[in-house]
């Protein structure tokens, strides 16, 4: 239904340091996870992937009071959305995920290898996962992306191209030695080896 | 996909930067952010059905084994993006201080007491027309550090999603008339003209008599045009 127009959207302001009880109780709080750091359903498709890694601030200390929220394609590339009309109605995978960072600012995702999605030219981007970071101190939520090492399609992705050569790194997460697949992805809010951070 | 979400929007929000706020110095980012064109990945966004909510969950007065102590009231409100639509079906998230000012969060040391009966979270999920409805307990004041006396105005956090990952919202409800409005760097992080819209209204019409006062709060999302500008 439509309104009379607002004068602008609401700002935004800080989680602040106490949203767990809210929105990540992880079984600390006698309250339900609606979402957790597991997006993977048994019906799931897909390769199993781990996405670890810290949250660090400029003097390089961990931030203990950060909560992650990731959002990402399929396996196949389709989006859990309606707006996507690619997207099977059935699909078992949500694609959402959200955790909040441990005393060590520790986090990790268990998801599936995400596919190719297009960008607004219909040109394949290469597999990413959407992230934001919020914490205490931060009085708007930070836009990130998960890129994975040893993609051939990073080369020619768009939004990677964006990015000057000497921080593109950041947004690559670095497989672990092992058998298991695991990805390393640390995240700086500051400072030398800050993350890129998109203005979206 | 033909929707834009248009980035002048953000202008309404606080700078990362606030070195007032103490804690955004050194959590705020040092380099430009780089700006990109939205994708199917920034807009599309997570969906909610109503099994994520559970028939109490808006209710924080009714989740433990006896009513909480302090003020009952009642928050409801719009959720609308800035062009006037209401937007349905979406998750509202929200989490507080109980009436004595604390949290329940283990970090919390304030010394004021905690409420067993109170623990100051709830979910509900915009109806048809994105209207929203919770009963809670008025939050209190409470110290935190930032500087010298330095207490927050009592409020409410909230967290929308909307209908893409970059209208995700998280945001503070606050009650009209707080002392102390002029005190408090996150509050007024925002600037003059925008700061009004965190600020919640008394709504007699829809207070119950004998019961609980009602504070309307509606939350406005980034808007999103059909057609992409850059094709007019």
């Amino acid at each position: 239904m439509q309104q009379a127009k607002p004068d602008g959207v609401t700002p935004s302001q800080t989680v602040g340091p106490y949203f767990a009880y809210g929105l990540t109780p992880n079984g600390k709080y006698d309250w339900n996870d609606t979402f957790s750091n597991n997006l993977v359903t048994a019906d799931t498709s897909g390769e199993r992937i781990r996405v670890e890694g810290q949250v660090f601030d400029g003097d390089g200390a961990v931030v203990p009071d950060c909560m992650l929220e990731i959002w990402q394609a399929d396996a196949q590339g389709r989006f859990s959305d309606p707006q996507d009309k690619r997207a099977l109605p059935n699909s078992t995978f949500k694609g959402f995920g959200r955790i909040g960072t441990d005393a060590k600012g520790g986090y990790a995702f268990d998801t599936i290898k995400p596919g190719q999605v297009a960008d607004p030219d219909g040109k394949p981007q290469a597999p990413h996962i959407v992230l934001a970071v919020f914490a205490r101190g931060m009085l708007l939520h930070n836009y990130s992306r998960i890129y994975f090492d040893g993609e051939a399609a990073n080369a020619a992705d768009p939004v990677l191209a964006l990015v000057p050569a000497d921080r593109r790194a950041t947004l690559i997460a670095t497989r672990q030695p092992g058998g298991n697949a695991v990805y390393r992805f640390d995240i700086h809010l500051q400072g030398d080896k800050e993350t890129v951070f998109f203005d979206v | 996909m033909t929707l834009v979400y248009p980035v002048q929007s953000l202008a309404a929000h606080p700078p990362r930067l606030s070195p007032a706020y103490k804690s955004t110095v050194k959590r705020s980012p040092s380099k430009p952010l780089i700006p990109m064109r939205h994708t199917l990945s920034e807009l599309t966004g997570p969906v909610y059905g109503h099994e994520t909510v559970r028939e109490n969950d808006h209710d924080l007065t009714v989740q433990g084994k006896g009513e909480p102590i302090g003020e009952r009231i009642i928050v409801h409100g719009h959720v609308l993006d800035e062009d006037g639509r209401g937007v349905p079906n979406t998750l509202v998230e929200l989490w507080q201080a109980n009436a004595c000012g604390r949290y329940v969060h283990v970090v919390d040391q304030h010394p004021a007491p905690l409420d067993p009966n109170f623990t100051g979270a709830g979910r509900a999920q915009s109806d048809a027309q994105g209207y929203y409805r919770f009963v809670t307990i008025k939050p209190g004041a409470y110290p935190w550090g930032n500087h010298h006396n330095a207490w927050r105005p009592a409020h409410i956090h909230f967290s929308v999603f909307g209908h893409s990952f970059v209208s995700r919202l998280v945001t503070q409800m606050y009650f009209p008339g707080d002392p102390l409005f002029p005190f408090d760097p996150i509050f007024n992080s925002v600037t003059d003209k925008a700061r009004s819209r965190m600020i919640s209204s008394f709504d007699l019409e829809n207070t119950k008599p004998d019961w609980a006062l009602c504070y309307r709060f509606n939350i406005v999302l980034r808007g999103r045009n059909a057609t992409p500008m850059e094709n007019k």
